[in-house]
């Protein structure tokens, strides 16, 4: 920090990103209340721990290695070398000095910090698809997988102004609908078609039934909470200030300006307003499809959000207000094809909400934004229909589906994957139930006899 | 000598670093982390073996599964 100016630069990022990581924590107390709300009584405490422990173990993988995959391999296996990060990856490596407190280096630790809030969300939005049957231990596994390693390699490819993606296939996702939402939604889905819709999900000849949640209240507070959380993270998708000469690109001039992940320019206004926007395009659509249900109105604004995410860096406020809304209808309509085409039990609709969305958001900022340059670097390819389409294809299906599918298949042939069916009819907290039980009969002999000896 | 390799503040800090205690052990430390973490994942699927094979014991016992069933829905119809 050599002037006042650097320092006051330095200090004033290393605080925003902090900010963003208490207001991202936000998102992980809604999934918890969220999940916790949508499971039935009898579930509810396995719900919350099986949410709550990808905290500490998504935390203690991505210092392990998430973080250091996220910095290694943009540039492999198909980049040009235009951007080499490989300094980088030695940076942060665990063992680097870098990892601890260091006065020579202020932001990596929030920067960290921020991307592992992104990490547990990954983890969080797999968690609530596959309640109420799924074993812990085995979803933890796949907690650590997609949160600290399959996303960090997407992230990497598609979401790092040196990823390959970005270079050869002009990929734009600006706030994360591929690599943090569809990728999430196709992991749940690989794992959902292994292990099976709940007992009395489908009747006999096929027909869904809604399990409805036990606690409506909670499931619209933890998706509000997750609605605020939000803010943190297109934030934190933000470089918050910085100099074209840092950028050292093709920017010419010399004003500093907040720019993408990409290090394309940006405004903090702007993502401010089109947020807002994909938010009531998302609710209005959410409602009218749904004929007023709370719960889809709710997921339809935090899916319309996740619609226009892609590009929400660059569309015109009514843009983003369309494209939140057609993507809503979207994501609801085949949900329930694929609900009852292929008998999968998304008990959250997370593969909908986050995958689906998602997925239809990269694919149309391709198109909308076509043309424009997706970085400020010479000799990448500009965002365009096809870069985005494939992009979309390996988020979904390539990283997300592929290796939860294997991982399950896996866990499935060990028979840890599922609980038994003993213990999914009685409840999975079945064990905490009975504590409870012996506990409020001891006070209940206890206030008899009381009441007995005062007459 | 301090365990930080710092013995005084009385320096410009351009030229202090790295401020953390027992530096130089690091890939040390990265190596027990992990097998904490790896023996964590261990002791999990072990307990939550145990736990299950109990508790599906006990709802094999004549009746169990169809009371605790029973509770359970009580418990649904109760708070809704």
């Amino acid at each position: 920090m050599g002037s006042n100016l650097d320092a006051l630069t330095v200090i004033f990022t290393e605080f925003y990103y902090w900010l963003t990581v208490a207001l991202m924590f936000l998102i992980h107390v809604g999934f918890c209340m969220y999940e916790v709300g949508a499971s039935r009584v009898k579930n509810k405490m396995h719900t919350l721990m099986k949410n709550s422990m990808i905290i500490p173990l998504v935390t203690v993988t991505w210092f392990f290695f998430g973080w250091w995959i996220y910095w290694a391999v943009p540039q492999w296996p198909f980049g040009s070398g235009v951007i080499d990060p490989d300094g980088f990856a030695a940076g942060y490596t665990p063992w680097s000095n870098l990892m601890g407190p260091n006065l020579e280096d202020r932001i990596s630790g929030v920067f960290w910090a921020a991307f592992l809030l992104f990490s547990w969300t990954a983890a969080s939005i797999v968690s609530g698809a596959v309640i109420e049957r799924i074993r812990s231990g085995s979803f933890w596994i796949f907690a650590v997988l997609v949160g600290s390693v399959t996303w960090s390699i997407d992230a990497a490819w598609g979401w790092h102004y040196g990823g390959w993606m970005v270079e050869i296939l002009g990929y734009h996702d600006a706030y994360a609908s591929g690599v943090i939402h569809a990728i999430a939604g196709g992991a749940a889905l690989g794992i959902l078609v292994v292990l099976g819709p709940r007992i009395g999900k489908f009747a006999k000849d096929g027909t869904p039934r809604d399990i409805l949640p036990h606690n409506p209240w909670l499931v619209c507070i933890g998706l509000f909470l997750i609605y605020t959380g939000f803010w943190g993270f297109y934030v934190a998708c933000n470089v918050p200030i910085i100099s074209p000469e840092t950028i050292g690109g093709q920017i010419t001039g010399e004003t500093w300006t907040a720019t993408t992940i990409y290090l394309t320019p940006t405004t903090l206004s702007a993502i401010t307003v089109n947020f807002l926007m994909s938010l009531a395009g998302g609710m209005l659509a959410g409602y009218m499809v749904s004929k007023g249900d709370a719960f889809w109105t709710y997921s339809g604004g935090l899916a319309g959000i996740i619609a226009s995410s892609a590009g929400n860096d660059l569309y015109h406020p009514i843009q983003a207000l369309i494209i939140a809304g057609i993507g809503v209808v979207f994501m609801y309509k085949l949900h329930f094809w694929v609900e009852k085409k292929f008998k999968v039990d998304d008990a959250v609709g997370a593969v909908a909400v986050h995958g689906y969305a998602g997925f239809f958001g990269v694919v149309i900022a391709g198109f909308v934004l076509n043309g424009t340059p997706s970085s400020p670097y010479e000799g990448y390819t500009a965002i365009n229909p096809g870069g985005n389409f494939l992009g979309a294809m390996i988020m979904f299906w390539g990283l997300g589906f592929l290796p939860c599918w294997l991982l399950a298949l896996l866990l499935n042939s060990m028979g840890v994957l599922r609980v038994p069916i003993e213990i999914e009819l009685a409840g999975l907290d079945l064990s905490e139930n009975e504590i409870i039980e012996a506990k409020n009969f001891e006070l209940h002999k206890a206030s008899v006899q009381t009441a007995a000896e005062h007459g | 000598m301090s365990t930080t390799g710092i013995d005084s503040w009385a320096v410009d800090l351009a030229d202090v670093a790295a401020v953390y205690p027992f530096q130089g052990t690091e890939v040390l430390m990265v190596i027990v982390g992990v097998a904490l973490w790896i023996g964590w994942h261990i002791w999990q699927i072990r307990f939550e073996n145990r736990q299950i094979n109990e508790e599906v014991a006990k709802m094999r016992q004549p009746g169990a599964l169809k009371d605790a069933v029973d509770k359970a829905a009580h418990r649904q119809d109760a708070l809704e």
